[in-house]
């Protein structure tokens, strides 16, 4: 059997204002390159809608900053803001 | 327990509101083994080294950047002070030059904005090498566009070398008159008790203490800082210290594991984090507006030094408990030109010369980035250099000084220096001073804090 791949979790944060079609678009930049959504959350923060992905690129047929670029179209066409960081960042600052 | 959507947002909105940034990777190379007697043989060393190292560290830098989506500000090198690689050397200023011109265009090739090294640790004497060096200054630092330089005039153990105040002071209205708004000043800074692995230029230097290759890290954030401080307006001030605290302590996590990860994607050792604030000249990322946020009407008004101690401590205790490696300056930045809020407090009258020195007292780390008139004598300016490295000696800290006396300029005007380097107002300075105090040269000798064995 082949040995799975460990995970390489990183999470995508949207900000803006919520509108229909978010999520799809998001899940089918992913799916696209073989990237698998694990998680989704998501809030009103302060006067932000706030939406959090992990995703794990362990798999991914593309490199971080082609995803980049991809979901920075997406940001600039839906009006959004979005970025996607590696999980290790977050455990770090926010767990001791 | 997973990461809170709370948590990731917290993150986030201090990368895209608030300046939060990795402010410098700079890595410390030694170029001990670079020397030679033959100048031509050191230079072709020196550049390879430089080059080949500089281009991995923006290769990397980018990777993590894109990885961590903090943005990597500033990439650097610093050296080997370069008064050692003089010494075997033929005796000669024209060798120094040389060598600065050789670094500077090294960090070309490999596109690196600043190099940092140039420089010597005279605090108690010098040797001839070293004096061509202080000699050389002006010609090197007018005739490059990315080399930094540092002189160690002081320190706690051995005192102050005032025969090196004296002829730094010279050098530095030479090098004031040959660029344009004397900018080349602000190129070098002049220590009491410099750190061996500060991250930051002018004065990043990579001591003799440290290994083949060090990869130190200067973080900053401000803006962040200002935000949770004025998010809190009403707490006291032992909450308002704890909250300082608890937000250093995080960016200080993202540093560290910054820092840990391009190290080891360079194959060097990961040297330290540095701590300290930096302001920029962007809206919103200044020191002084933090102070203000505290509830200090105007930077410099009475009130500040207190708020700045209290900033600065929960700093370090936040720095420290984040990362076992912190180092460096790790205090506090107050440069006046680079800082909106500074620039202001100059401007409105609140910040005076006397009260920014009584402020780098309590925090690091001096007298920085200060533009007097060009017509101020060089022993003012040896003088002004004294009395902040004092502070240092005295205290066991690090002060620095990096003045800027612009030529044809007077009191109050302004100064454009552009880019990072920003603006400055010319600072109220006396035009007489203690010319025969420090005419007696000699070295002021260490003091009694330094008899601690």
């Amino acid at each position: 059997m082949a040995k799975k791949q460990p995970a390489q979790i990183c999470i995508v944060t949207v900000t803006g204002v919520d509108k229909v079609g978010i999520i799809a678009r998001l899940a089918n930049a992913m799916a696209k390159s073989n990237i698998n959504i694990v998680d989704v959350n998501q809030k009103i923060m302060e006067e932000y809608f706030v939406m959090t992905m992990a995703i794990d690129t362990a798999a991914s047929t593309i490199g971080m900053e082609k995803l980049k670029k991809q979901l920075d179209k997406i940001a600039v066409e839906m009006s959004l803001k979005i970025t996607v960081q590696d999980e290790t960042l977050f455990k770090a600052m926010h767990r001791i | 327990m997973p990461i809170s959507v709370e948590e990731v947002f917290e993150t986030v909105k201090m990368t895209l509101d608030h300046h939060f940034d990795i402010r410098t990777v700079t890595l410390g190379i030694n170029l001990k083994d670079c020397m030679d007697r033959n100048t031509t043989k050191l230079c072709q060393r020196i550049k390879k080294r430089i080059v080949e190292k500089g281009k991995l560290l923006n290769k990397f830098a980018d990777a993590t950047e894109n990885k961590y989506g903090i943005p990597i500000t500033n990439r650097r090198i610093a050296v080997t002070p370069v008064s050692l690689l003089l010494e075997p050397l033929a005796r000669q200023k024209q060798a120094a030059v040389q060598i600065a011109k050789v670094l500077d265009s090294a960090a070309k090739g490999a596109n690196i904005d600043f190099v940092g090294g140039f420089g010597a640790m005279v605090q108690k004497g010098m040797t001839i090498a070293e004096e061509n060096l202080i000699d050389a200054i002006p010609q090197a630092l007018s005739k490059t566009e990315r080399v930094c330089g540092f002189l160690n005039l002081a320190s706690t153990a051995a005192g102050m070398n005032v025969n090196a105040v004296v002829k730094f002071a010279q050098r530095l209205k030479e090098l004031a008159r040959l660029t344009k708004n004397g900018i080349g000043c602000a190129k070098i800074a002049v220590f009491a008790n410099v750190p061996e692995d500060n991250p930051f230029m002018a004065g990043a230097h990579h001591g003799i203490g440290e290994p083949d290759f060090a990869l130190n890290i200067g973080i900053s954030g401000p803006g962040v800082v200002r935000n949770v401080v004025q998010q809190n307006p009403d707490c006291d001030l032992t909450q308002l210290s704890e909250i300082i605290k608890r937000t250093v302590f995080k960016i200080t996590r993202a540093g560290e594991l910054i820092g840990r990860e391009m190290a080891k994607l360079m194959n060097v050792e990961f040297g330290i984090v540095d701590i300290s604030l930096a302001s920029t000249t962007s809206a919103g990322d200044s020191v002084a507006e933090i102070i203000e946020a505290m509830g200090v009407k105007s930077m410099g008004l009475p009130g500040s030094t207190a708020a700045l101690a209290l900033l600065m401590d929960a700093v370090k205790k936040g720095g420290a408990m984040a990362s076992g490696n912190i180092g460096g300056l790790s205090g506090t930045f107050i440069p006046v030109s680079e800082d909106a809020g500074m620039i202001r407090a100059v401007r409105a009258g609140t910040l005076s010369l006397e009260k920014l020195e009584a402020l780098t007292a309590v925090c690091s780390v001096g007298l920085d980035m200060f533009a007097v008139p060009g017509s101020t004598p060089a022993d003012v300016l040896s003088a002004i250099i004294a009395d902040e490295l004092s502070i240092g000696i005295i205290n066991n800290k690090t002060t620095s000084v990096r003045v800027i006396p612009v030529p044809g300029k007077k009191i109050g005007d302004m100064v454009h220096f552009g880019g990072l380097l920003g603006s400055a107002p010319v600072m109220k300075v006396p035009k007489v001073a203690s010319s025969k105090f420090i005419g007696r040269k000699g070295r002021i000798p260490s003091p009694i804090q330094a008899l601690r064995n």
